[in-house]
């Protein structure tokens, strides 16, 4: 019965079925497991409920991160070969067993058990959580991949602005904030949480269907789409995939536009209080710089359907051209004009962030283009170690220079040319990797194209 | 083969299960931006 019921024979959808019920399917898993960027919310209480330090209140989220990126390159193949309703309660499972593995640790005063539960398994969850919808909208959004994973990913940047002011009423309301937070209080606000998601997220995996052997929307020519520069009609498998420059070239640009995005994400209110220190009082200060990584925040999820639903017509080649080109020229202005006017440096800001997220919204229909539809979401899960790699790098780079230049007493924007001019060096090596891509050698296309086109088909 | 995506071809309870679905995801998102949206006054000093 279980296994009949993750079958993907019962998710073929039946006649009549609207493609327009995927995207909520899809919605439902990422808008929850964006929930991981809302994880500094938990990070007060924890510290002063279990007196634990910075690094170790980090820890649940770094190992989450870790684990989504390797959870989505190990279980990738499978996620292709066993459909996405097997995948999204795979994922549901293991991300709300996180919660309340988690929940269980506070209640018995042990940390260890919050980062396995919400680390390790919670982060397997958000790997195959973040893969699990994405070829299926692919192949039902043929005529429009970028659109239908730009929701998608749009809902991974949206998780978190439901979960933190979430989090934050329910820690309120079990007492778990200030400067004794009760810890029963936190585990409590796990418990809640890890229920709501399990209701969220049931609708993706109870809704979530493949479209028939050989669907396509009405109106639309494949011909004419095959015929656009780099979109491919052959398939790639998974384990060639990685044989392929276009794969590492692909890989690079991902890794650096992700860092280039990170420079300005991770510090962004200390960047935003060193370029405008002039405000009225400290409290007004605070607050103008939580407007800005509000902004940015909005930037950033904006970008993701905006920037990857028009790659739909510009192509997505010319689109990692305009990320990564105008870009570097967005952080030379920041560079160059400094805080001489504030509109500018805002402008320039938001526009960098929402080609931050358009390069992950971007990326699997680029990947549907090179490789085809036959495994995109195992290779989209390897691709991911460059988002990993980018966590790591981007910040370290900041915040490296910055501490630095704050030990050489510098002030104010000066603290982050350095770092601005190293971003827009990523960003044209990253801008020369996208013009070398070009078509998959055919030595590596799968050799029965109908069969691999069945194949992903039903997948 | 094809399914219904056309909006004309839909029954009334296509319709409102696609409308319950959407709605399912967007009022918690629109939650969320509506708390992020009233922070970003103050970024100009209101």
């Amino acid at each position: 019965m279980a296994v009949g019921f993750l079958q993907r024979e019962r998710i073929v959808a039946p006649p009549g079925w609207s493609r327009w019920l995927i995207p909520p399917a899809a919605l439902s898993i990422h808008l929850a497991i964006g929930q991981a960027y809302a994880w500094s919310v938990f990070k007060p209480p924890l510290e002063a409920g279990l007196e634990i330090s910075g690094v170790l209140s980090a820890l649940p989220f770094t190992l989450g991160i870790i684990m989504l990126g390797l959870s989505a390159a190990v279980f990738g193949t499978k996620v292709d070969a066993n459909g996405p309703r097997w995948a999204m309660l795979t994922a549901s499972a293991c991300f709300v067993t996180g919660f309340l593995i988690s929940a269980v640790g506070l209640y018995l005063g042990q940390y260890w058990l919050v980062i396995v539960g919400y680390g390790f398994v919670g982060g397997i969850g958000l790997g195959i959580g973040y893969i699990s919808p994405v070829s299926t909208l692919i192949k039902w959004f043929p005529d429009r991949p970028g659109l239908s994973t730009g929701i998608a990913i749009m809902g991974f940047g949206g998780g978190a602005l439901i979960a933190s002011p979430l989090t934050q009423q329910l820690l309120s309301t079990f007492g778990a904030t200030g400067d004794n937070p009760s810890v029963p209080g936190i585990g409590n606000t796990f418990l809640v949480m890890g229920l709501i998601y399990a209701v969220f997220m049931s609708v993706g995996w109870l809704l979530i269907r493949v479209p028939p052997e050989g669907w396509a929307p009405a109106g639309w020519n494949a011909s004419a789409e095959k015929e656009r520069p780099l979109v491919s009609s052959a398939h790639v498998s998974a384990s060639n995939s990685i044989k392929t420059p276009q794969f590492w070239l692909l890989w690079v640009v991902l890794c650096f536009n992700v860092t280039a995005g990170i420079g300005i994400l991770e510090r962004a209110a200390p960047i935003y209080r060193d370029f405008f220190p002039d405000a009225t009082t400290p409290q007004a200060l605070a607050a103008a710089a939580a407007g800005f990584v509000a902004i940015l925040s909005l930037a950033n999820a904006i970008g993701r359907i905006l920037w990857s639903s028009t790659s739909d017509f510009l192509g997505r080649k010319n689109m990692y051209r305009i990320y990564l080109g105008v870009g570097a020229l967005l952080y030379l202005l920041l560079a160059l004009a400094q805080n001489g006017n504030k509109v500018v440096f805002l402008i320039a800001c938001m526009v960098i962030l929402s080609f931050y997220g358009a390069g992950f919204a971007t990326v699997p229909a680029y990947l549907r283009d090179l490789f085809g539809t036959y495994q995109v979401g195992a290779i989209h899960g390897r691709l991911l170690t460059a988002w990993s790699t980018a966590g790591v790098l981007g910040p370290l780079i900041v915040n490296a220079i910055a501490d630095a230049q704050i030990a050489a007493g510098v002030q104010g924007p000066g603290r982050y040319t350095m770092s601005f001019y190293i971003m827009i060096g990523l960003l044209v090596v990253g801008f020369v990797c996208n013009e070398l891509i070009r078509p998959v050698d055919p030595k590596f296309h799968e050799p029965d194209r109908s069969g691999a086109a069945q194949a992903g088909a039903a997948a | 083969m094809s399914t219904s995506d056309s909006p004309q071809q839909w029954g009334a309870l296509q319709w409102a299960g696609t409308v319950l679905l959407w709605l399912w995801v967007l009022v918690p998102f629109g939650y969320g931006l509506y708390q992020l949206l009233i922070k970003i006054p103050a970024l100009f000093g209101t």
